[in-house]
Order: C-alpha cells, then structure tokens, then sequence
C-alpha cells in the first residue's frame, strides 16, 4: 500500500461560539477567538490518499483528478468565505481545526475515485493542526 | 468522533553526547563533532500531538490553552536555554535527541490530562527528528504514522 498526499490551501475567517454556553462561558473558553466580528486564517490542507499501484499507469490516484476534487468539494466551498455565516455544516458546528477536519473528512470520502481517504489534516498556523482518520 | 490535535514549541538548548562509559577515542569515533568539550545548541522543534473524541459543544479536542500551559511549565521552563547535560532527566542518559524525545513524552504523560498524549517529535534540525508515542496505550495513531 502507498500514501499519497496532495496539498491545497484556502483563506477563511471564522469565530469560535457556541449558543449553548453563556457569553461569559464563551469568552472563558474560546478568548479571543469569541470576537464576534470574526477573525481568518491561511489554511494549508493536506490530503492523503491510500491505495495500491496501478501496473499500468504508475498511479495510486491521478492526481490531477484529486486536485479537481479536493478544489471543487473543499476549496470552492471554502476559500475566502465566512465559515460560521457562509458554509452549511457550520451553521451549528464550530469550525474549530478538528471540526474542519471531520467537514473536510466527509466532503471527500467516496468522491476519490480508486483509493481511500486515509488522512485529513489541517493547519491553521504552521504552529497548529489537527488530523482525522475518518474514526467514530 | 475522535480527532487529534498537534501544536509545534521551540525550545533552544545546548547539549554534549559524551558517553562515560566510553574511551575518549570511542567518545570521538562515535559521536563526532557532537562529542566537542564545550557542547554545541540547536533550536529545538517540540510537536506534541494529542488526541481524543470531539466535544460536540466546543468542537476541541481539548482546550489549546490547558496544552499550552503545560507545554510551557512542564518543558519550556524546564528545558529552555539550559544545558541539557545539567538537567537531572540526563543524569545518567547521553541528552541525545532521542533520550530528550523520550524525556518530554514522560513529562507530558504525567502531567496533561485534558486529552491522550499521542506522541512527541522533537526535531534537532530541520533535517533530522525524532518520534515518541510511549508504550502505544492509546493505539489509533501509533498504527497510522
């Protein structure tokens, strides 16, 4: 079995509130990532793939036809976007790193075509990032 | 659902790879010009990855702030512009990279409790690193590195 891995990157803003916890709460727990005007970030995506090599073509995937994929289930959706106001899975979910992870996980599950989704992995700063494996 | 969650630290230390046990001649032969007198520092990478299910109200792992405050008391404070070979954790150890990779997971395996401890990597420079994920208790990611 190989990996392989494509990366891409968008640009969003986003705030971190939950309507089920008191404002106080909210600023206690999530600082300033509670501002309401919302704050962005440049996230780097990294997607691996797993699967065997094809005898014929060399490919695990085609990876032209992962970039489309990943561009046009993830990228277009999200890239200069407001994640809270302008992407539905968030309207009730906080686009926190692991949250975007999980989203990301289940946009592409079953849209890759000859392999598996084996990672999602998100940076929001080069500092900080968070991996699914797709587990309950 | 259970994600986890990797924050990147620097700390700058200096360090010697001297083994008592060793010759001088042996010292030299084995590790080289780390085995200088005087020691030699490096700008450590410290990327601890944590893990653990998805509050589904807060949507956190765990809060990024209790793992910085740990982080920060537990082997910033601890390790930060010091010699490692005056640190009691390398007594009896050579403060190779590995031993210190080693050291940090104990560290943080004793003292964070908001979220599993998944491993350490401790990157020397940004050619060579380290990784440590303990005896494997909490399973998932040691099979998928």
């Amino acid at each position: 079995m190989i990996l392989l891995t494509r990366k891409a990157e968008f640009s969003s803003s986003h705030y971190y509130w939950s309507d089920q916890l008191s404002p106080e709460e909210n600023v206690r727990l999530f600082g300033k990532c509670a501002n309401r005007n919302g704050h962005g970030h440049n996230y780097t995506l990294e997607v691996t793939v797993e699967g065997e090599v094809d005898p014929v073509s060399g490919f695990v995937v085609d990876l032209k036809e992962l970039k489309e994929v990943i561009h046009r289930e993830v990228v277009d959706v999200y890239d200069h976007r407001h994640l809270n106001l302008e992407v539905p899975e968030f309207k009730h979910v906080i686009p926190t790193t692991e949250n975007l992870a999980i989203a990301i996980w289940k946009r592409l599950e079953n849209q890759i075509e000859g392999a598996k989704l084996h990672r999602i992995r998100i940076y929001e700063m080069p500092d900080l990032f968070s991996d699914y494996y797709g587990e309950a | 659902m259970r994600a986890y969650l990797s924050r990147r630290y620097v700390i700058s230390a200096s360090h010697r790879l001297y083994a008592k046990e060793y010759s001088e001649e042996k010292n030299r032969a084995v590790y080289g010009k780390c085995s200088n007198p005087h020691g030699h520092g490096h700008n450590y990478v410290v990327e601890v990855t944590v893990g653990g299910q998805v509050d589904p109200v807060t949507g956190m792992v765990c809060n990024l702030a209790d793992l910085d405050s740990c982080v920060q008391r537990t082997v910033i404070d601890r390790f930060d512009h010091t010699n490692l070979n005056f640190d009691r954790a390398f007594t009896h150890e050579v403060p190779t990279t590995e031993n210190l990779c080693i050291a940090i997971h104990n560290l943080l395996a004793e003292h964070f409790v908001h979220a599993d401890l998944e491993r350490v990597r401790v990157e020397e420079t940004r050619n060579n690193f380290f990784e440590y994920a303990g005896k494997g208790e909490h399973g998932a990611l040691s099979n998928r590195w």
